[in-house]
Parts: structure tokens; sequence; C-alpha cells
């Protein structure tokens, strides 16, 4: 509160305003903390997508129309594998994040081809239950709470698909450019979006699965 | 079947999709109709028209590059101005021809529109004009006055700008082929299912609704995240949270609410997507799925939406009615609370839409009664207005008129808001015409005028001359007068009983409130008419309104400190804010720009790169509508492929040298001078 700010605007000698800032070459450096919360409202936003997803299974996930209930469908132990496999991936993702810290392009590279190879496991499981289930009978179609699964278990896949293919053009983006600063926003981008769909994922074991089997 | 239902059927295209050309069909085109014929031929001559000028004068270059892929915020607010007002063309002519068709059918005759054509109308009336008039209209304001007030160079995503604005084209591009490709949606705005499902409407109309809505949806939330950044990050140095001038606080709180509903939309219409192609059972009757849910989910983004619009009208009335009273906004933190407590508000009221779900009477009045508290902080801002007002010096300019005939309208439409937020009341007025009269009453009197307010106040910033004062007046006044001819007998015909989206009467006793409506849509006409000769008018006398200042108005807000029009980077030096009201302040202390210390200045690139993207969204959307898979499928990996691509590309912006900005702001610099002193400017060029 300095004593300028408080006094009568009109009394101050006109010289202390100083109206027009000139500048020196740092300044627009400034946007990269945009792209950060740039990004975090988009996760916010996706973020929503899926609290609909979740509120619309929370109304038709118990309407099986004469068809198959969870516990007729679900076999948990894949699915145990499969959600281990994403929470091990964000745990290569951060490993990959602090090689990058440690401006270690090769072990960086290491972790985040783990990472993705982790997704696409957990991808190859899911593929494997959908068709699985579309297999016996028990596909989209068949039932509000079917439509409902596939659909939100479904969004969900198709973002880790989307960011496995992020993963891997930013793999090649890193080898051509290095780790200059709009990569490693990207990879730190990437992180926040793989993360997100790790936490995602745990709400979807929790209430879809498990609370599907079990309650 | 009559002969008209069977055409009209025709045109919903194939019964099984051809592997190569899905649904497309000889009979799509639904030319049976002579009133769609000559509208087609018409839209013909006009776009060859506007090709051919545009070539003889051999504008494409020009056109593209310095407007299609420009990503400079002022450019792209303009162009989602354009947008806005040539599907205002559109979106009117669909009122136009329901309200002589209703003046005719309600005095016992047939009319001239089949009711499945009737259907379709009313439909692509009220999506255009909100989707696509109104959304395009105030994100051109956010656009193009937002950054230009909190002193920023351009938005936070220039790039994403550009992009956004492009995915809208292609949500109104598809609409628009809708109408002589195919069909549109008869279903109603927000297509409640199961009417909107696939088994009650199994034509193309509904697939194009959703992919329009879908593709222009996504450009908006991102378009929303784009200038909460902006805001968040860009302000001038200085000029803190409670130094922003009210249409920024607006337009924050619009884009909260869009970041916050827009997904809900997406969701949504995702949803009833998967129900119509996938074969899923959310919305369906049987199945365990459940119609409500759509209803309550859409209005859950429906109601925000009302507010989306709303809010940055506001922010312009916020900012029309200081300059033209020459006193400081009244009440200018009681503005920014009354702003933030309606964002918060308008996500607790929307069940009011359909209080006739039959919840009980305990949810019933909990969101009626939330209906009724949103009137209070809409009430202070209407006394803030009135209080700046009150013993200021008004001048009666056009924006002001617009503001003034705002104030009386928006309070009746506000009135019978409250009275259909009391739940018995609205179970005898749902779906009446009333309704109709009430929601047309806040949208035209509230947004509709605070657009033309908008459009009046900063059209000299933008272009640097004034609008015709005389040619304003007229059209405030068609306008003003009509929306009263054309709504205030649907008052009446709602309390008599008549519901909305009816195409025929079996009683004549409502031809003169229909007459009546009808002359007032007329009156519209001219309001229409007269702002587009307005603008004719204007650009023929532009030396004569032409404005040097930069600040006709007198201004307070920083965006009359530049030129008119600015220059494309904005400010050669980032202003350093003070005080509320930044320009009246630098005014008042006997501001002096300065003439020498440029720097270069920090700029993106122009690309192509929205618009290639969202045409092939566009031919994606269509290829959709119609079911040709192949189509869909090579476009959505040509946009994946192009976006990659996109991302490879590290050089995005360049420095402007230090010459050309001192070129620029010499030539402002000498204006100014000639200002001062003309003899001596003419003495000494």
């Amino acid at each position: 509160m300095s004593s300028t700010t408080l006094a009568p605007e009109n009394k101050l000698p006109e010289a202390v305003y100083e109206y027009e800032i000139v500048e020196d070459h740092e300044h627009h450096e400034a946007h990269d903390s945009g792209s950060m919360l740039g990004f975090w409202l988009y996760l916010m936003s996706d973020c929503l997508i899926f609290g609909i997803l979740f509120a619309v299974h929370a109304v038709v996930g118990q309407k099986y129309a004469a068809g198959p209930a969870p516990a007729d469908l679900f076999e948990l132990d894949l699915i145990l594998v499969a959600t281990f496999m994403l929470l091990f991936s964000s745990i290569t993702f951060g490993f990959a994040v602090l090689r990058m810290f440690a401006n270690d392009l090769r072990g960086m590279t290491i972790w985040l081809v783990v990472t993705g190879l982790f997704g696409l496991g957990f991808l190859g499981l899911e593929i494997k239950e959908f068709s699985h289930l579309v297999h016996i009978g028990a596909g989209p179609s068949s039932s509000a709470f079917l439509s409902s699964f596939f659909v939100l278990v479904g969004t969900h896949g198709l973002h880790v698909t989307a960011g496995t293919i992020w993963l891997c053009v930013l793999i090649a983006q890193l080898h051509m450019k290095g780790l200059t600063a709009a990569n490693q926003r990207r990879v730190l981008c990437l992180s926040l979006f793989w993360h997100f769909l790790d936490l995602i994922w745990i709400g979807v074991f929790s209430f879809v699965y498990l609370a599907g089997v079990l309650l | 079947m009559s002969d008209v239902e069977t055409m009209a059927r025709g045109t919903m295209g194939a019964a099984v999709a051809d592997p190569f050309w899905g649904k497309l069909t000889w009979d799509i085109f639904p030319f049976y109709d002579p009133l769609l014929l000559v509208t087609f031929i018409g839209t013909c001559v006009v776009a060859a028209t506007v090709v051919g000028l545009i070539s003889y004068f051999r504008l494409w270059g020009y056109l593209w590059n310095e407007w299609f892929t420009s990503i400079d915020h002022k450019k792209i607010g303009i162009m989602y101005m354009v947008l806005g007002i040539v599907m205002l063309l559109r979106g009117f002519s669909d009122a136009l021809l329901m309200r002589s068709h209703q003046a005719l059918a309600s005095a016992g005759f047939v009319g001239y529109l089949p009711p499945y054509h009737y259907d379709q109308i009313f439909t692509a009336h009220g999506v255009i004009m909100i989707f696509f008039v109104a959304m395009p209209l105030i994100t051109g304001f956010m656009n193009y006055i937002m950054p230009l007030q909190i002193g920023a160079r351009d938005v936070a995503f220039p790039f994403l700008n550009n992009f956004s604005f492009w995915l809208t084209v292609s949500g109104a591009i598809l609409i628009m082929l809708s109408l002589f490709v195919g069909e549109f949606a008869a279903t109603g705005w927000l297509a409640y299912p199961p009417l909107s499902g696939l088994s009650f409407s199994p034509g193309v109309g509904m697939d194009y609704y959703l992919w329009a809505l879908n593709i222009a949806g996504i450009g908006t939330t991102l378009s929303g995240i784009n200038l909460i950044v902006t805001l968040v990050k860009m302000r001038a140095p200085g000029m803190s949270w409670m130094k922003m001038p009210i249409f920024c606080w607006t337009t924050l709180c619009t884009n909260v609410l869009i970041v916050a509903t827009f997904p809900v939309l997406t969701a949504t219409l995702a949803l009833l997507t998967a129900d119509r192609y996938l074969g899923t059972n959310f919305f369906t009757a049987d199945m365990g799925g459940n119609p409500m849910m759509y209803v309550n989910l859409i209005w859950i983004w429906g109601h925000p939406e009302v507010y989306i619009l709303t809010l940055p009208i506001f922010g312009i009335f916020s900012e029309v009615v200081p300059t033209f009273s020459k006193k400081r906004l009244f009440g200018y933190t009681s503005m920014v609370y009354a702003t933030c407590v309606i964002m918060i508000l308008s996500y607790l009221v929307w069940l009011h839409h359909f209080f006739t779900m039959g919840a009980g009477a305990d949810v019933n009045s909990f969101f009626g009664i939330t209906t009724m508290i949103i009137s209070i902080p809409t009430g202070a801002k209407l006394f803030n207005w009135l209080f700046t007002m009150y013993k200021g010096r008004i001048r009666f300019e056009v924006p002001m008129l617009w503001v003034i005939g705002f104030m009386l309208t928006f309070v009746i439409g506000g009135m019978t808001g409250v009275l259909l937020a009391v739940p018995p009341a609205d179970y005898v007025l749902h779906n009446s015409l009333f309704l109709v009269a009430h929601f047309h009453n806040v949208i035209i009197g509230g947004v509709v005028f605070g657009i033309f307010a908008g459009i009046n106040y900063w059209w000299p910033k933008a272009f640097g001359f004034k609008l015709d004062d005389r040619w304003g007046r007229i059209s405030f006044w068609s306008w003003f007068l009509g929306f009263y001819f054309a709504f205030m007998p649907l008052y009446v015909l709602g309390l008599m009983g008549v519901t909305r989206r009816l195409s025929q009467f079996e009683d004549t006793i409502y031809a003169g409130y229909f007459f009546t409506a009808m002359i007032g849509s007329l009156l519209i006409a001219l309001g229409i008419a007269a702002f587009i000769i307005q603008i004719a008018v204007s650009i023929r006398n532009r030396e004569a309104l032409k404005d040097t200042t930069g600040d006709p108005w007198g201004g307070r807000t920083l965006e009359w400190s530049t030129s008119s029009p600015p220059p494309y980077y904005n400010f050669a030096f980032t202003p350093r804010v003070y005080a509320l009201d930044a320009w009246d302040h630098m005014k008042r202390h006997g501001f002096k720009p300065r003439s020498d210390g440029y720097a270069p200045i920090h700029m993106p690139h122009n690309t192509a790169t929205g618009v290639v993207l969202s045409a092939l969204a566009t031919v994606m959307g269509f290829a959709l509508v119609w079911h040709i898979w192949w189509l869909a499928t090579g476009s959505f990996l040509a946009c994946l492929a192009y976006g990659i691509a996109h991302t490879f590309n590290y050089n995005r912006d360049y420095h402007i040298p230090v010459h050309e900005v001192q070129e620029i702001e010499a030539q402002r610099h000498r204006e100014l001078a000639a200002l001062e002193s003309p003899e001596a400017a003419g003495a000494q060029p």
C-alpha cells in the first residue's frame, strides 16, 4: 500500500504515471505459462464429459432390460491387470519427466517407450474384453446398461489411443528438435493428460466394474 | 400418405446405404417445393454474383492472405460478426415464413407450408439463431474488444482462435447445406428424444443437426479456453482484477460458462449420435433408455447458454452507458459480483424448462425459487445503469438508443420470466406461445439490441469511421416497434391457450393477433434492411464520417487509446494501468504517446491450418450425415494427419522490425498532430 495509490488522483504530479512500457526482448516468454493453464482448462472440460458419462451410468447403469448384469459379464482379474498396466504407465511417465529434467534424452525416450507399451497393453486387453462381450451377444445395443458401459469405457479407451499416438509423435519430435522449451512444454502437457486418464480409469474401475459386480 | 408427405420423405435419402454413395440418391433435393426451388435459385444467383465480383476484382488472394488465414484477433472478430449477420438473414427469413404462414393458417386458409416443412423451419430458425447468429456475434465482440481492453496484442492462442472460428463456419455450412441437400431436423431446436431418435426421425435431418452442432460446439469450447487464458495471463501490467473493464468481466464469466457447459452439450449430443449410429439405448423409450435424461442434460447446457449470450451483452451496456452519460459506471463492484452470481446461479435453474416432467413439488419449488433469485442480480445491474445515467450528461447517440430500448423491453421479458418461474403457472403456460413471446422478449430485447448497440459503438474503432446516424435511428425504431408488434400478440395468444409449433388452426379467432405479429415481423425486416443500408451509406460517406482521433465517443477504456482501426500489433508499447477506466485516467493526466524507443514486436505467423482442418471436418460431417463411410474415414484420417503435421512446424512467430512499427506510429502521430493544430500540420507536412 504505497501512498501513491491512496492519494486523490488529481493531486499527484503527472510525472508519477508512466503509461507506456518500453520492452526488452524477454517479455514474450510469458506465453508458456498460458499453455499450461490452457491445457488444464481443456482437461477440466474433458473431465466434464466424463462426468456426464458417469452421471448417465449412474442413471441407466442398472437398466439391464432383462439382459446380462455386470456380475455375469466382467472378469475382474483381467480388469485388475489392465488397471495395473495403466497405473504403472503413469509411474513410468513420471520417470520420463524426471529424466527430462535431468536433461537425459536417451533415458527419457526409454521410459516414454515403456509408457507407450503399457498403454498398448491396456488397449489390447480392452479390445479383447469388448470383442468378447460383443461375441457373446452383450453388445452396446443390448441394454441401456451396456450402452452406457461401452460408451464410458470406450471413450476412455479412445483417449488412451489418442494419448498413445501423441506419445509416438512426441518421441519423434524430441529426437528431431531435442529438449527445447517448446518440447518440454509438450511433454508436460501429455504427462498431465496421461495422469488424468489414469484418474478417470480409477473412477471407471471403482464405479463401473467393482461396484457393478460387488454391489 | 399424401403426395407432399411422400415427397418430403423422399428427401431422406436411400433406406439402405450404398457402399460408395451412402444414402445419396437423386431425389434428395427438395425441389418439389416451389418455395425451396426459388430460394435455391436465388441463393445460387447471389453466390455466383459474390464469387464473380470477388474474382473480377481479384480479391481471392487478399481474402485468403489477409482474412481467412489471419490469426489477428481483430480480423477473426470481424469474420465472426460477418458470419453472424449472414446467418441472421437466413434465420430471419425462416421467421418471416413462419409469421406469414401462421397469419394465413389462422385466418382459415391452409397456408403455404406443408407441416413437415414447417417443422423443419422452426427447428432451423431456433438452431441458427442461437448457435450461428447469437453465438458468433457475441464471440466476435469478445474476440475483437477484450484483448484491446486489457492492453494485449492478441489472444493467448492465436492459431486456436482461427481454428475455432472455422469450426463454427463448418457447422454453419452443414446447416445451410441441409436446406438444399436432403432435409433438416423437424424436432424443435433442442431435438428431444424419442422424437429425435432413429425410430421417429429416420431421415438425415437429425444427423445434419447433430454433426453441425458437434463440430461448431468444439470450436466454441476451444474459443472459451482461449479467451479465459487470455484474460488470466495477458492483462496489461497494473490491471488487477478489479481494474478490469466490466465487458472483460462479463467475457470472463461467459467463457467460464462456455468451458463448463459446452462439454455437456458435446457429451449429450454424442450420446444421441451413438443412439442413432451405433444402436445404443441411452434415450430410447425401451431397453432401459431414458428420454428425460436427455432433456435434463441438454438443459444443464441450455440454461447457462442463455447467460453465455446475455452476460457479454450486459458488458456492452456497461461500456456504452458510462461513455454516453459522461460518468464512471455506478456500482462497479456490485456489477462484478452480480455478474459472478448470475454465472453461478445459471447452473442451478435448468429444471425450470420442464417443470411438467413431474419431479414433484419439492424439486419444482427449488428450481422455481432459484430462477426467481436470478432476477435479483439482474435487477441490480439495471439499477446500476439507471444510476449511472442519473445526473449524467446523456447523449442520445444510436448506441444509447439501443440501451434504452433494451432497458424497457428487457424488464418486461424479465417479469414474464418470473411468472413462468412459478411452477403452477408454468403448468398452464408451458409450451405455449406465452413462452415463445417470453424468450424472444429477452433474447431480442436483450441480446439483439445489445449487439446493435455494440456494433454502433465499436464500429468506428474497427473501421475508422462512424456509422450513419439517420439510418441507425430508423433501424432502431423499426426493430423496437417491430418487436412489440410481433411479440406482444404472442403473449395474448399464449394466454388464450395457443401452443407453440402449430402450423394449422381450426379456429379463426386468433387471426387478428397473428396478423399483427406478422406486421411486426415486417417492421423488423425493415429494421434489418435499414441496418444494411446504414452500413452501405456509411461506407459511401466514410470520408465525412471519418474519425482520426481513435476515440470518437470520449471512451474510458483502453481500446480507445489506439488508432482506429488499431495497428495489427494493437499497442506499440504495452500500456501500464493505474486505475479503473484506464484510458480515462490517461486522458485526465495529460497522456502523450511516445514517439521513440520502439522495440521489435513479437507476433505469430498466419496459417492455413485452421481453414484446412475445418474444411476436412465439414467433409467428414457431410459424409457421416449421408453414411458415406469411406469418405468419413478418409477425411477423418486426413484431418488427423494434417493436424499432426502442423505440430511439426516450430517456426510459428516472427518479430515486426522496429522501422515498420516506427512508420505506422509516425502516421498516427501525424494524424494526432493534425487534430491539435490543423494549420500547422498543413503548413509543415
